[in-house]
Formats: structure tokens, sequence, C-alpha cells
């Protein structure tokens, strides 16, 4: 049997929603992306991943890097939340680690921009659906130019990346691993407790 | 598809690229920020130092090609240590299911096995050694029915009942056979870790079981490699690259299109007792297999590869080589009924009275299980005197399907998209 049309149209969909939701994010403010030598077609992304979240929060990580002048990230945007920040790591007043939205955003020189747990990082802020494991998901950034680089990220089940949200509200990645079949399990892993534990037997 | 070992990776190499990523390998993004740049240093300062006895000694840099026709890991030279497990995908319900975690396992092996970490590995360092590090995955019928009802081969489903089983539920069956092997134990650890991670969302471990052989390096790759009772084991075997391997393990014509290039792979843990073997002579225990111990020749010969001539008899009429014999009772007359044996030795914590829990972790690939394995495991049940010391306790059969290219996923000419 052919895979079922449902999962492979699916797949692409999410794909095409990301790049109308980009479009539409710049093209009011921002000249049409063609311009030559625009400052996204500079960048790539290497070992782009996102952590498998059952609904709330997320976070994509990867190397980034650029092959030409330095740029700046300002923005991104994804299919997958409507809401997303560049987030950063730092070390709150009680000594706590704790994520915030990075000032001036991601600056990607030659030097690779590296976007790993307990470091920067992209934070999808709202989900607007499970991210399972193994599924694609679409990311478009936006350099200061207001060119948009574009790249595909696969979703991962991982313990790590439980830094407090240091923003309006307090809240913490979501930490499930997500299967979609009938009978998830909830999990009471939360912030703070990166739980490596061998599987449920 | 071609197994070459490289060695170009370790002498003169770009150490940054090697661990930091490239084209084809990569570190995952988790630590490379955590880690900084001091550790960047002290590895190529490592590398270094080891370029000059790389070929003589340090052999950690070797790899098997992951992609290809054919998975790697079945004509693959055994390495020394494997780690294997059978995952039952108990939340997996439908072949979208199956296609996310493929997708996943392959990626991370596809990495690991270059030397690269896989993604959102937490502990890359320990991915930088694949010393020909391989994974090979199978799948159970449960699986493959997910794909259609009739995408099963008909020998895809548990072996008969033998009169010599002593059989553990819990060391038989599983969806999923996830199949890591390399020289290097920690290697084997942390690939098995990173695999099996990715199946958690999916289901949970039903069984898993470690074996070995000798060290690399301990003698020549070329030597048969000798069991826990101290046989020369796999003599009999077809060869590496001849065609009659070929026919045995890879000619799929009766098989499923979606097989064409896969194989079966039939696991049996058998428990061998050390210590009723203990108390037979070396005459015995040359009998009860038809051959020396000394280099593994048959009673009739004297080179390990000599033919057995069965017809021999003694001076009083006897056959030299027992009817009982391993070695007869193991060669059927029937053409096709041949088998690729490819076993591991394991040895775990003995519980209670005896010194060993020892045995054999007996691997056979085959292109079909019920024509080529089964009668040969009929004949070795009616009759075979090594059945007095060994008693087979795990059992399961799984389909292997073919290689993938780069960009698709062991599965995909099943689950294809
Ligand atoms: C613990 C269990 C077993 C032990 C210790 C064992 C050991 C041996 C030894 C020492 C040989 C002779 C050398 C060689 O050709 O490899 C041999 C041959 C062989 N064994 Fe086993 N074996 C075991 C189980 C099995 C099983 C379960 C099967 C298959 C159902 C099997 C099939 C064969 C075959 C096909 C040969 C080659 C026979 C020939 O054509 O000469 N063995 N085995
Ligand atoms: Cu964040």
């Amino acid at each position: 049997m052919k895979l079922s049309t449902k999962f492979a149209t699916g797949f692409v969909a999410l794909g095409t929603i990301t790049a109308l939701v980009g479009c539409a994010a710049t093209a009011s403010e921002t000249a049409p992306s063609t311009a030559v030598a625009a400052q996204a077609d500079s960048v790539s992304i290497e070992d782009a991943w996102v952590k498998s979240a059952e609904e709330g929060m997320s976070a994509a990580f990867g190397i980034l890097s650029t092959d030409g002048a330095e740029v700046t990230v300002i923005s991104a945007s994804t299919a997958a939340s409507p809401m997303i920040e560049l987030h950063e790591t730092v070390a709150g007043d009680d000594g706590q680690m704790m994520m915030q939205e990075k000032d001036g955003g991601f600056v990607v020189s030659k030097v690779e921009m590296i976007l790993a747990p307990g470091g920067d990082h992209l934070m999808l802020m709202g989900l607007t659906a499970p991210l399972l494991a193994g599924d694609t998901v679409g990311f478009e950034l936006t350099m200061e130019d207001g060119s948009i680089f574009s790249f595909d990220a696969p979703v991962k089940d991982y313990s790590g990346a439980n830094e407090t949200y240091n923003g309006d509200e307090s809240v913490d990645i979501e930490t499930d691993s997500a299967s979609g079949s009938a009978d998830d399990r909830g999990s009471d892993t939360r912030s703070g407790s990166a739980d490596e534990g061998a599987p449920d037997q | 598809m071609t197994q070459s070992d490289t060695n170009d990776a370790l002498p003169g190499l770009n150490r940054r690229r090697f661990l930091w990523g490239g084209a084809a390998t990569g570190v995952g993004a988790a630590t490379a920020a955590l880690i900084g740049s001091s550790w960047r240093d002290a590895s190529s300062t490592a590398a270094a130092g080891h370029a000059e006895d790389a070929r003589s000694a340090i052999h950690g840099a070797l790899t098997v090609p992951f992609y290809g026709a054919r998975q790697a890991g079945i004509d693959t030279p055994a390495q020394s240590h494997t780690v294997i497990t059978a995952v039952d995908l108990v939340q997996v319900q439908t072949a979208e299911q199956v296609v996310r975690l493929m997708r996943l396992l392959t990626d991370d092996a596809a990495r690991l096995t270059q030397g690269a970490a896989a993604l959102a590995d937490p502990e890359p360092e320990l991915a930088i050694v694949p010393a020909r590090l391989t994974v090979t995955f199978g799948f159970g019928e449960r699986i493959v029915r997910l794909a259609g009802d009739n995408s099963a081969p008909s020998w895809l489903r548990p072996l008969p009942a033998f009169s010599i089983d002593d059989l553990d539920e819990d060391q038989c069956g599983g969806d999923l056979l996830i199949h890591v092997a390399s020289e290097d134990l920690v290697t084997v650890s942390h690939a098995q870790r990173m695999l099996l991670k990715d199946t958690r969302s999916f289901g949970q471990v039903r069984w898993s079981t470690e074996g070995f052989r000798r060290a690399f390096g301990s003698e020549e790759a070329s030597v048969t490699m000798r069991n826990l009772f101290g046989q020369v084991d796999g003599t009999a075997n077809p060869r590496l690259g001849s065609d009659d391997l070929e026919t045995v393990v890879w000619d799929s014509s009766a098989s499923p299109a979606w097989l064409f290039n896969g194989t079966s792979m039939v696991i049996r843990k058998i428990a061998m007792d050390l210590d009723t073997w203990d108390e037979l002579d070396r005459p015995g225990r040359e009998e009860s297999v038809g051959r020396y111990l000394t280099n593994g020749a048959p009673l009739t010969g004297h080179n390990e590869k000599d033919e057995p001539d069965f017809e021999k008899t003694t001076p009083l009429g006897f056959p030299v080589i027992a009817e009982f014999a391993h070695t007869r009772r193991a060669r059927s007359s029937v053409p096709g009924e041949k088998i690729f044996r490819r076993a591991y030795n394991y040895n775990t914590t003995p519980t209670g009275g005896p010194v060993s829990d020892a045995g054999l972790l007996f691997l056979s690939y085959q292109a079909d299980v019920d024509r080529q394995f089964v009668p040969l495991q009929q004949r070795l049940d009616e009759l075979d005197l090594l059945n007095q010391w060994t008693t087979p306790i795990g059992s399961a059969v799984f389909a292997i399907p073919p290689g993938c290219a780069e960009g698709g996923f062991i599965g995909d000419s099943l689950f294809a998209i």
C-alpha cells in the first residue's frame, strides 16, 4: 500500500501554509526578496530540529551560518505556531537560567550561530497542533533586508530545553512526547526536571 | 552494495567538519553551544596525535556506508559487538506513524554510522568513533501489515514450535528490530540509546540482547569465529561476496516486490549449558559436531575448509562423522535448504546456582524462512547431539527491508509516498 494520501498531502499542506504566512507577515513591510544579493541567499542551516510537544510551547534549534557578510535575523514564522520569538537563555537574578526575547535578533556571521537547548533558540509560543516526533515543520527567517530564508526541521522527542520563560507569564516548554496515537500518555516532566528516565515499561 | 571500509576520515582530517557538521555529517546543535571552543581545540590536537599510528592501531574512524540498495550489517564482516533489540510499537496503529518513526531512525542511523552525532544528541562526543558501526532494521508481521494485508511474505510469522524449545515469551517476537553492531561497545551503547529514545513515543522495548565476538584486531579478520563451547562456528557458511550468498540471502524472486534487496532474519537465543558441556571430554565434543576443535576441520579431513566426507567409515564400519553429528544434521541434501549464519556469543550475569548464563545469539539470514530455515531446524529438532547441551530460549523472525537512498528511509519501498 502506498502511504495514506492524508499524510502525504498533510505534509505538503503544512509547508504551503508556512509559505503563505511568511509572505503575509513581511510583504507589507518590505520590498520583494528578489533583490540582488538578498541576505537570505547567503544563509544556511544545518542539523535543524524542533522539540516535540503536545501543546503550548516548544523550541527549534540548528546551526545557522552565512557564506557572505554578517546578516541579522530579525523575526521568524512558522505555521506550527503563529507566535514565535527569537530567544536567548540568560541567568536570572536568582541565578536560574531563563529565556527571553533576544534584543537585536540573531546575528549570523561567518562564525556559526548556534541555536541549541540552553542557548539561543527559536521559541514557538503557541502551538496550533501537537508537534509529533518524526513530523517536519517549515520555518521562515526574515533578515534585516526583508528577504526570507526558509528551512524544514524534523520534530524530535527531547527531554532537555526546559528553561523557564521570562515573559509576560511564566510558562514552561511543553515537554510531553507526542506520538499522535490514541493513548498518549501524560508526562509529569516539567521545567527544571530534565527527566531522561527509561521508557515506561 | 559495496561494504568498503574507509579509513580516510582520520589522518589529516579536517576535524572541525568531521565533528561539527558538513553535507553528510553534522553534530546535533544540542551541545554545540555548551561545549565551546576550548573543546574544539582539544579535539583537533588529539586528532593530530592519532594521525601517525592511525593505520596500525586506531580504527575508530572506520565506517561502513549506510545508504545503499541493501542494508548494511548482513553481509558486512561481523563486528565484535552487537546489541539486538526488539521494540513493540504498541502506540503505532497506522502506516503514517511507521513512516514518522522510520524517518527519525533512518536519520539517526545515517549520522551515527558515519561518526556524526544524531540530531538532538546530548552526548555527541560518544558518536565520533563509529568503529564500523552498522544499524540494521527489521519489521515484524504486524508492522508490515499496516501497509496492507497482502504486503507480508508468508514466512513472516513466529516459527513453528520445536520440541527442543523452551521459549520465554519475553525474549520472542517484536514489531521492530534494531540491530546495532560496532567494534566498540561504547559506540554500540550510545547508538542504541539514541535510536531507542526515538522509539519512546511509539512503543516500548520488548527484549534486548548483547552479543560479542573476539575484539577487533585480536586476530585476522578472516578467522572463523568461535562460540563459547570453543567450537569453530561458521565454517560451512556461504562466503561473503559469493554467488552462493547472493542466492541464499538476497534472492527475492518469491518475495513481495517491496522486499527486493531485502531478506529475512531469524534470531534464536540459544542457551548453552557450559556446566554439562564441561562433563564431556574432547573426543565426545568433537563427535557431537563432527569437526575437530583445534581448527574446525571435519573429522574426515585436516584443514578447516576441507569438505566433510559423510560416507567415510571407521574400520569397525561406523560413520566417521556420526549420524547425530550437528554438521551432518544441519546439512540438507535438498537444494536451497541453506542459510547464512552470523552468530554472536552472549554471556550474561548468572542467577542462582550456575556460574554462567551463556549461549549463542544465533542469527541467520535467508530469502525465505519457510523454505530455507524451517526444514533445517526441523532436522536438528529430530536429531542433533548438540541438543543435549543447547536450549532455544528466544525466537523471532523479521523481514529485513532493503536499504534506502539519501533522503529516503528504511522501509520506504513498503510505506512508499
Ligand atoms: C547453540 C547452538 C548451536 C551451536 C553451538 C552450533 C554450532 C555449530 C558448529 C560448531 C558448526 C560447524 C562449523 C560450521 O560449519 O559452522 C555448525 C554448523 C552448522 N550449523 Fe550450527 N550450531 C548451533 C545451532 C544451529 C541452528 C539452530 C542451526 C539452524 C537451524 C544451525 C545450522 C547450522 C548449519 C547449517 C551448519 C553448517 C552445516 C554444514 O553444511 O556443514 N546451527 N554449527
Ligand atoms: Cu525560549
